[in-house]
């Protein structure tokens, strides 16, 4: 076991973790946090994405004991105050989900996209989420979102 | 909810959805989400052969481990099964069904179950299936479908005798005209490759045991319930005992339409510990574990008359069973059985399907499940049969439609509407069809490594299982009905519960929408309940497009009971006769004096407080509907692939693609369009990606999501997307299934758009997934 | 989906680093980035008694420029490789190949030094290398050695590094103005290992062509240099005739992106694109 401090979604925890621990695991079983989903054993699916120190990450392939004093932001904490954040509510408006489980990680690799200015354009925005799978909707509607997001986060083009 | 839609006319209106907040906050209740304190975890021990027999199994340093709490070979619980598991479509008298069993001491594919470990923790559970012994006695197997049947081939299923399954015939001969004797005859030969579904939620189960044998099973499923009466059947359970649960189901696509071992594991297992019991699936375990789709070896042959009038079509079929018949297996080639003239008036048709064992994972329901397959080799075989007669494609297709409805086709079936010429119309609208050749002659003269095609499939499907009394003659064990109850409370909120069970289809909001019109309510005071047997009591859950014709439709009948009741309420509280009250808008009203009205709601608080009912009628507002439709459900449609191939290097990319539907009524545009996005990318990736593959020995190579391509939107362009309407006459919302169409149209558009990109190379076909080496090969062997 | 027990130690340097992997033999693994080794470590493909995390090495982040050469810590993230403006500048093929690695996801937590120690034939970057000759800084017990990126890598997944030594840093050469360079990499999907990559360098002297360095990925058990196309491209082939020659001496693999045949026609094409890009036709 080794004691290791990480922030997630500005809650400071100490945890006691086997290193052998996967972060998402970390995150679903220790800290109760269920929305990040687990979708594949081969870090290709993208369900797991979070925000690692504000970067996308996928944190099925990432040991928890390497988010020691890490700031993680999860699918939970993106909304504030009742607000869903302009991603989610651009997913809403455009029915960009269906099942909803690859959904987390869709959400956050698009604000990570989207923070980085790099959804410039349909183009860019598909190529942007080469590393999120979805079943249901055949992205479509998930670029439209992304497209919508970038504008009210003043980050299109 | 911002609901964009005004009361009384939320159907056809772009209503988001009300599923959403949850699942976009990270508050999503899949099954693997929950873990009741005490909660064990199960790992099943699988065989690593496609075809083995196992001769010992030692648990005992498994016990040993650290955490174990129990471990148990196929013997130890054989006692527990009162049946086998559960086919419920026995296709043919003499059909052969091999029992199995959750738990097997002979492997029959390579994932096959041998044993299981249960301990406190998932890490625990996982190190001590790897101190499992298990000796092993390879036998051989048999795993291509092609030579399955050949003399000396592998048995699957040495007993008996053979590996052929069923062989099951639909034949009918109008015009007495051999096929071989029509003018012009083309006959191809095609495969469409094993599918692995990949809902991006892999399974899960818990199983949490009550005080007196009773159980609640949550299960990632499709069916919660049929899932309790076979899971209830096979263990010998009331199934007052068994209450099923699927909560957030992410995703399904036919793959969650089955009784699994890890189910019956799950729910034995915690019977006999007293503890709940979990199972999650992980990836690499879903491509061995959970069924397959397709798989199919077919040979089609389209017979016409030098003008182009098409007079047979005749279907010849081997389909994989794999190793066991799971829950529908043998029915899936029947799915597609009346269809294989497609959306054509063709008079004579013959279909013969054999189904085969191999050593493989079981194939099921995969998304259209039977009419891809169909859709496929006639649309590929279209394209065939009009350069053999030296016509233009679209124009054959066009002559050929079934243009007057309702039509009885030759296959039996009566198709109750449609318009095939509408939407091709519209079709061509869309895609400026001349200035793509213009672009392909362009590009074909300059030679250069890019060259572009154009690919079409106008199709027809049925859907919306079932009529209850077709089902039965075509031998299927259960009806094709569903329940609808809609339920006022007493402030006016109204409880709709429903035995459709989605995962992903947004029934909540779509079935408020429906209901919110039907009673003239807002739709806020409508709350849609399902997926819990111990709430929604009876229904037969959502596959196959069935959930709106079906399950939708029962809403309308019991809103219709309704209404009808409340008037009573409403007649004698106004003292007037029923038939002189009009309703609308929420609001019964007299005729001749409008301002002689009550609300339904009103009438609902009245029916709750009693005081004031007609004689003999019972307290409380709520009817129950069960509908069993008349017909299937007959949507069709005209899509279009444009692509781009690489010459040099054979990648084939996707364009443009444009798809005109006609899915009757739409009550969610949103939704509708959200169903056909994600059908046609299955069959784009069907077309150029996705391919289950084996090895010799029946290992299988593509099992991971490395090696089996689901593509991402980096790899796929936006859709274009129109709608024909007609209604469907047999239900009164006028309402068809859309779940599959997008999936039946959409490979044989691609397929086609590739070999129109490549025929002027002399290219003449490609095998599914259109595969870079594929292209390339197919290029090099027309330049030989 | 859930790794075989290990060990766990953080180095707070690369001597420590080093220390942990004497102490235990060869069965510990350096932990960087950890998006070759985690994946492995999943499926219980890989079973390291120990590993040693470097991943908070933060001085073995960076790039600097040296002069003739650019140095690149082996902890830089791919993300950070791929927009940094000093390589953007002189060694852009370095930067655009990082950003080709992967998904965005990876390359946030991808580092420089685990693709190249990590021996994959079918990783981008350990071709880009070749093809740029790059010095590969290596430290161990006795101190620092450099290893020509042409001598680094041995087999699949194998490198010459040994079990207790760090590969620290890649020094890439600046190149002229006049240098045209291409990596093209053909694979299904975006995010999928390349089914055969090419860099190419084509050198000028005075508008001529005075030589050219092309690596090839996934075409042989490790990265590889073109050297009969080389050759003939320097001797004055045109980069068609030149790319056919990328053939000689690979050994590429057949697997489920194509068969060995297949890549060998397949490196030809893109060998032809990828000198054609550099040569700016």
């Amino acid at each position: 076991m080794r004691r290791v401090a990480l922030t997630v979604n500005g809650t400071g925890h100490e945890l006691d973790l086997e290193p052998r621990e996967l972060l998402v695991y970390v995150l679903r079983e220790r800290l109760g946090l269920t929305g990040t989903n687990v979708g594949c054993d081969t870090s290709s699916c993208g369900s797991c994405t979070i925000l690692l120190d504000g970067e996308s990450v996928k944190s099925c392939t990432l040991l928890g004991v390497q988010a020691e004093g890490a700031q993680i932001t999860t699918i939970e904490g993106l909304a504030s105050d009742g607000e869903l954040h302009p991603v989610q509510q651009a997913f809403h408006d455009k029915h960009a989900l269906q099942c909803g489980y690859c959904t987390p990680g869709m959400v956050m690799a698009a604000v990570s996209l989207i923070e980085h200015g790099e959804a410039t354009d349909e183009a860019a925005i598909r190529i942007g989420l080469e590393g999120n799978l979805c079943r249901c909707t055949g992205y479509h509607n998930i670029v439209l979102a992304v497209e919508q997001a970038a504008g009210v986060m003043g980050k299109a083009s | 909810m911002s609901a964009t839609a005004e009361k009384g006319s939320y159907v056809g209106s772009a209503v988001k959805r009300r599923e959403d907040k949850a699942l976009l906050t990270g508050q999503g209740t899949y099954v693997d989400n929950m873990a009741p304190v005490g909660t064990l975890s199960l790992v099943v021990v699988r065989s690593p052969y496609a075809h083995a027999r196992v001769t010992s199994v030692s648990l005992d340093a498994a016990r040993a481990a650290e955490g174990v709490v129990a471990a148990f070979s196929a013997a130890d619980l054989q006692d527990d099964w009162k049946a086998a598991m559960p086919c419920a479509w026995p296709v043919t008298e003499d059909m052969k069904n091999p029992p199995h069993y959750p738990l097997t001491d002979v492997a029959r594919y390579q994932g096959d179950g041998v044993a299981v470990v249960l301990a406190e923790t998932r890490a625990q559970a996982k190190d001590a299936a790897e101190l499992v012994e298990v000796d092993w006695e390879p036998v051989d197997a048999v795993v291509d479908v092609a030579k399955a049947l050949d003399d000396g081939a592998p048995l699957a299923h040495p007993d008996l005798g053979t590996n052929e399954c069923y062989v099951w015939r639909l034949d009918t001969d109008a015009t007495g005209q051999a096929i071989e004797d029509a003018e012009v005859v083309v006959t191809r030969r095609y495969y469409q490759p094993r599918l692995i579904p990949n809902a991006i939620e892999p399974r899960a189960v818990l199983a949490v045991p009550g005080a007196a044998g009773e159980v609640i099973l949550y299960a990632a499923t499709q069916i919660p319930h049929i899932l309790r009466l076979l899971v209830a059947a096979t263990l010998g359970m009331s199934e007052t005992k068994l209450r099923v649960v699927a909560p957030d189901v992410g995703g399904g696509f036919g793959s969650k339409l089955d009784v699994y071992a890890e189910e019956l594991l799950a729910v034995a297992l915690a019977r006999r510990l007293g503890r709940p019991v979990k199972w999650t699936e992980e990836r690499s375990e879903n491509y061995v574990s959970t069924i397959h789709g397709r798989d199919f070896h077919t040979e089609y042959t389209l017979a016409a008359t030098k003008d182009g009038t098409i007079t047979h079509c005749r279907a010849r079929v081997t389909a994989a069973m794999g190793a066991y018949l799971q829950l529908v297996t043998p029915g899936i080639p029947l799915l597609g059985a009346w269809i294989y003239a497609g959306p054509y008036a063709i008079p004579n048709y013959s279909v013969e399907f054999t189904g085969v064992f191999t050593n493989t994972t079981p194939t099921d329901a995969y998304r259209g499940a039977g009419r891809p397959e169909a859709t496929y080799v006639i649309e590929r075989t279209m394209d065939a049969l009009a350069d053999e007669l030296g016509v233009d494609r679209v124009e054959l297709r066009r002559k050929n439609f079934i243009k007057e409805f309702p039509a009885t086709m030759a296959s039996g079936l009566t198709i109750d509407s449609g318009d095939y010429v509408a939407s091709l119309d519209k079709l061509l609208e869309h895609l400026d069809l001349d200035a793509l050749h213009a672009e392909q002659a362009k590009r074909r003269e300059n030679g250069g490594a890019k060259q572009l095609g154009v690919g079409f499939s106008t199709y027809n499907e049925m859907c919306g299982l079932a009529p209850s009394r077709i089902l039965g003659a075509i031998r299927y064990a259960a009806g094709g009905w569903e329940q609808a109850t809609i339920r006022y409370l007493p402030t006016g909120s109204i409880q709709v519960v429903t035995g459709t069970s989605p995962h992903g289809q947004g029934h909540e909001t779509a079935w408020a929408q429906i209901v919110a019109d039907q009673l003239g309510c807002d739709i806020e005071a409508v709350e849609v309940l399902h997926g819990d047997t111990a709430v929604s009591h009876a229904g037969l859950d959502t596959y196959g497009s069935r959930s709106l014709p079906v399950g939708g439709v029962a809403l309308c009948y019991a809103a219709e009971k309704v209404v009808d009741k409340a008037r009573q309420i409403v007649a004698h509280q106004l003292e007037v006769s029923a038939d002189d009250l009009d309703f609308a808008d929420g609001t019964f009203s007299v005729k001749g004096s409008p301002d002689k009205e009550m609300t339904l709601a009103a009438a609902a608080w009245a029916a709750f407080a009693a005081h004031d009912l007609p004689d003999g009628m019972e307290p409380g507002l709520e009817a129950t509907a069960t509908y069993d439709p008349p017909n299937f459900s007959w949507p069709g449609g005209a899509h279009a692939a444009v692509v781009e191939v690489d010459t040099e290097t054979g990648d084939a990319r996707l364009v443009r693609y444009v798809a005109i539907d006609d899915v009757g009524t739409v009550v969610n545009p949103l939704i509708v369009d959200g169903q056909v996005h994600g059908g046609i990318t299955q069959g784009i990736s069907t077309a150029l990606y996705e391919e289950g593959s084996y090895d010799e020995a029946g290992s299988l190579l593509t099992a991971n999501l490395v090696t089996y391509l689901v593509p991402s939107a980096a790899e796929l362009p936006s859709y274009e997307l129109d709608r024909t309407e007609s209604r469907s006459p047999t239900n009164p919302l006028g309402v068809k299934g859309v779940g599959e169409t997008g999936t039946i149209a959409a490979a044989p558009a691609v397929i086609n758009a590739v070999l129109d990109a490549v025929s002027h190379l002399g290219v003449e076909d490609i095998q599914m997934p259109a595969t870079p080496e594929r292209v390339w090969r197919a290029i090099q062997e027309a330049k030989a | 989906m859930i790794p075989a027990r290990f060990d766990y130690d953080v180095a707070e340097s690369v001597e420590h680093a080093i220390e942990l992997l004497g102490a235990v033999g060869g069965d510990a693994k350096l932990l960087a980035g950890g998006h070759s080794l985690i994946p492995a470590m999943k499926l219980r493909i890989a079973r390291p008694a120990k590993l040693v995390d470097i991943g908070r090495l933060s001085d073995l982040a960076y790039v600097k420029d040296g002069g003739t050469q650019i140095a690149v810590g082996a902890l830089t993230r791919h993300a950070t490789v791929a927009a940094d403006a000093t390589l953007a500048e002189h060694c852009p093929i370095v930067s655009f190949t990082a950003a080709q690695i992967g998904d965005p996801q990876v390359r946030h937590c991808g580092t420089l030094g685990g693709t190249l120690a990590h021996g994959d034939p079918a990783s981008d970057m350990p071709a880009v290398m070749l093809a740029l000759g790059a010095d590969l800084v290596v430290r161990g017990k006795g101190g620092e050695r450099v290893v020509p990126a042409t001598e680094f890598f041995t087999g699949v997944f194998e490198t010459a590094l040994a079990p207790d030594e760090v590969l620290v840093e890649a020094r890439v050469p600046k190149l002229a103005g006049s240098t045209g360079w291409s990596y093209v990499k053909a694979n299904r999907r975006a995010q999928d290992w390349a089914t055969v990559g090419v860099a190419a360098l084509v050198h000028r002297d005075n508008g001529s062509i005075a030589g050219a360095s092309i690596g090839l990925v996934n075409m042989g058990a490790t990265p590889l240099r073109a050297k009969a196309a080389e050759d003939a491209l320097a001797g004055g082939s045109s980069a068609a005739d030149a790319a056919m020659l990328v053939t000689e001496g690979a050994e590429p693999p057949s697997d489920h992106s194509g068969s060995s045949e297949y890549r060998a026609h397949l490196a030809q094409v893109m060998a032809r694109r990828a000198l054609e890009q550099a040569l700016g036709e």
